[in-house]
């Protein structure tokens, strides 16, 4: 965002340490992807109820003092489910993300190395998978491996790969006619080991600050097909799949179907701020570029 | 301007065959038997002998490359085969609720634009006063909530606690409306960010300097030479947004009962009814390419030095 951009700065230009110089929105959203992140790693210790306990009796309880927020049309505890249903969805979107990154380093990677024809056929390749809308691809491909969240997990991979892929090929390029990578040539190299020790680790780092701008987009399209009914399936906590339950009950519990999105929001929000002001930090340039 | 145009449908065929090719591929190479799908939902018991008729009505045991061409050929004659399911040819049946879909995303986008462009030029107008701020937090917003759940939010207040709007259905104006807001909200703040970033940075080109040393009016400058130039980078997003949008109407089309093709697609993906699946992809992909085609042809109507370079090249 262009105020963070604005202060960056005198944020460089300070000796001060990472976070004490960060605007307060930023260091808010830190704070909250921070306990986001511990709740999920924590979630049994965090917890006060069994995620998955059905107390019929003591269903569909308004917040009290034993459940802060209230209980779901199976008298399970609604916060319980909120903390467990972290762990799935960032836990999802770090899987994603990971065979994100990876597929798009082997694959753009290999396509800038190698260069000329293989380079022209990779890149077509990858124009082809950016002919499909995102959701749709992904929606394409959980209708062929089937449902469920490992194939959720698979299919988000499979539709932003091409992204990444060409993002890469063209960090690599850039990377290549740099003097350092000119060095190593010239002591005679070999065009692996210039990848491997050369391109790959600057390659990473941006890889890396881009990857977290897309943590919050990734994790919207993962409940977004666990809503429709195509990912986490239920008991399990999981916040899209949640708001699909709570959908029968909108007209007389509307705080069911409340809580899980509005955990969701403050999850993507965060990420989404954090994510800004990380970039705006390691990466000044992508910032003043990103204003564009 | 006809070269450009003509160069830019050529180089779609390359692409929509590409794009064929993973449609059909992904489903032979896919870890499912289409076949034993197929008897599942005949409700043919899946014994040897029917699983190898299945096989040979299907095609399946026929070389891969055979069956692609066979499958391709039909589907250039419009034939996307019969769905497993509903035994019944798919083409009609997407055709039947690609109108929904296509109403309600085309009515997001144009939403879309109609918000985000007085929205963009308000906040650039007043730059980092209470305008700029309520732009940002709009942005803010945008980016981070789920479709989905903000249309749900929309139905409590509007349908719950207003009463002001159906919650579900199609038919009326006012059935459109939490529709489209819940579609295109995302869309609708980037492009506001976006147009207010490109507004401020062609602000201050120099032409602009000039235009207002001229003594032409505030209003003037901004339209004719703030605005022309800023909307360029607005135009080429807006291809990218048709995927968003094309998207998002395909969630949100179950939240409010819209009768489109995102949930004919979804009851699809439950059944494992492939046919349906593949047309239903193909026909999004087309959609998403034939706006990205129109989007190219209007920036290089907006922007002759496009098409001037395009021709040249």
């Amino acid at each position: 965002m262009a105020a963070i951009a604005d202060h960056e700065g005198s944020a460089v230009a300070s000796p001060r340490g990472f976070f004490s110089n960060m605007r307060m929105s930023a260091r808010i959203a830190c704070a909250l992807v921070a306990i986001l992140l511990i709740t999920a790693v924590a979630a049994p210790l965090v917890a006060p109820y069994d995620p998955n306990a059905v107390d019929l009796p003591g269903r569909l309880q308004g917040p009290s003092l034993a459940h802060w927020l209230g209980t779901d049309h199976l008298g399970r505890d609604m916060l319980s489910r909120l903390i467990y249903g972290s762990r799935v969805s960032l836990g999802a979107v770090a899987i994603a993300l990971t065979g994100i990154i990876a597929l798009g380093i082997a694959i753009g990677g290999t396509s800038a190395v190698l260069g000329g024809r293989a380079d022209q056929f990779i890149m077509r390749c990858c124009d082809v998978f950016l002919t499909f809308p995102t959701i749709v691809l992904a929606l394409f491909m959980v209708g062929m491996l089937g449902t469920g969240l490992v194939n959720v997990i698979i299919a988000i991979v499979l539709s932003h790969w091409a992204w990444y892929a060409r993002i890469v090929r063209g960090l690599v390029l850039s990377f290549k006619r740099r003097d350092f990578v000119l060095a190593a040539r010239v002591a005679g190299a070999s065009r692996t080991r210039i990848f491997i020790e050369h391109l790959l680790p600057p390659t990473f780092a941006q890889l890396v600050v881009l990857a977290t701008l897309d943590i919050g987009h990734i994790m919207l399209h993962v409940s977004g097909l666990s809503f429709l009914g195509l990912g986490v399936m239920a008991p399990t906590a999981e916040w899209g799949v949640m708001i699909n339950d709570a959908r029968q009950f909108v007209w007389t519990e509307p705080m069911l179907l409340f809580w899980p999105g509005f955990a969701l929001f403050v999850a993507v929000a965060a990420f989404n701020l954090a994510g800004d002001a990380i970039r705006d930090k390691l990466d000044p340039h992508l910032a003043a570029e990103h204003q564009h | 301007m006809a070269a450009f145009i003509i160069r830019r449908i050529l180089l779609l065929v390359p692409m929509l065959l590409g794009a064929s090719l993973v449609i059909f591929l992904m489903l032979r190479l896919g870890p499912s038997d289409p076949a034993l799908d197929y008897l599942r939902l005949s409700r043919i018991p899946p014994t040897d002998q029917a699983l190898a008729e299945a096989h040979a009505m299907l095609g399946l045991d026929k070389p891969l490359l055979t069956q692609y061409f066979v499958w391709l050929w039909d589907a250039l004659r419009l034939d996307f085969g019969t769905s497993y399911a509903l035994q019944r040819p798919v083409l009609p049946e997407v055709l039947h609720f690609l109108p929904a879909t296509l109403q309600l995303a085309g009515i997001a986008l144009a939403f879309t634009m109609l918000v985000s462009v007085p929205l963009g030029m308000w906040a650039a107008r007043h730059r980092d006063q209470w305008p700029d701020q309520v732009v940002r937090g709009i942005a803010f917003l945008g980016v981070s909530m789920p479709n989905f759940w903000l249309g749900f939010l929309l139905v409590l207040l509007f349908s719950l606690q207003l009463g002001w709007l159906p919650p579900m259905g199609r038919g009326t104006a006012a059935n459109l409306v939490m529709p489209v807001i819940a579609v295109s909200f995302m869309s609708l703040s980037i492009n506001a960010r976006l147009l207010r970033a490109s507004m401020l940075e062609v602000a201050g080109q120099r032409h602009v300097y000039y235009a207002r040393l001229r003594g032409l009016s505030a209003g003037k400058v901004e339209r004719g030479h703030v605005l022309r130039n800023a909307i360029l980078p607005i135009i080429t997003a807006t291809g990218m947004h048709a995927g968003e949008l094309i998207g998002g109407t395909l969630v949100i089309e179950s939240v409010f009962g819209w009768p489109g093709l995102g949930r004919y697609a979804v009851s699809a993906i439950f059944n494992r009814d492939y046919p349906v699946i593949q047309c239903f992809t193909l026909m999004m992909v087309l959609i998403f390419v034939l706006c990205n085609l129109l989007v190219d042809i209007f920036y290089a109507w907006a922007d002759p030095r496009i098409r001037l370079n395009a021709g040249s090249a």
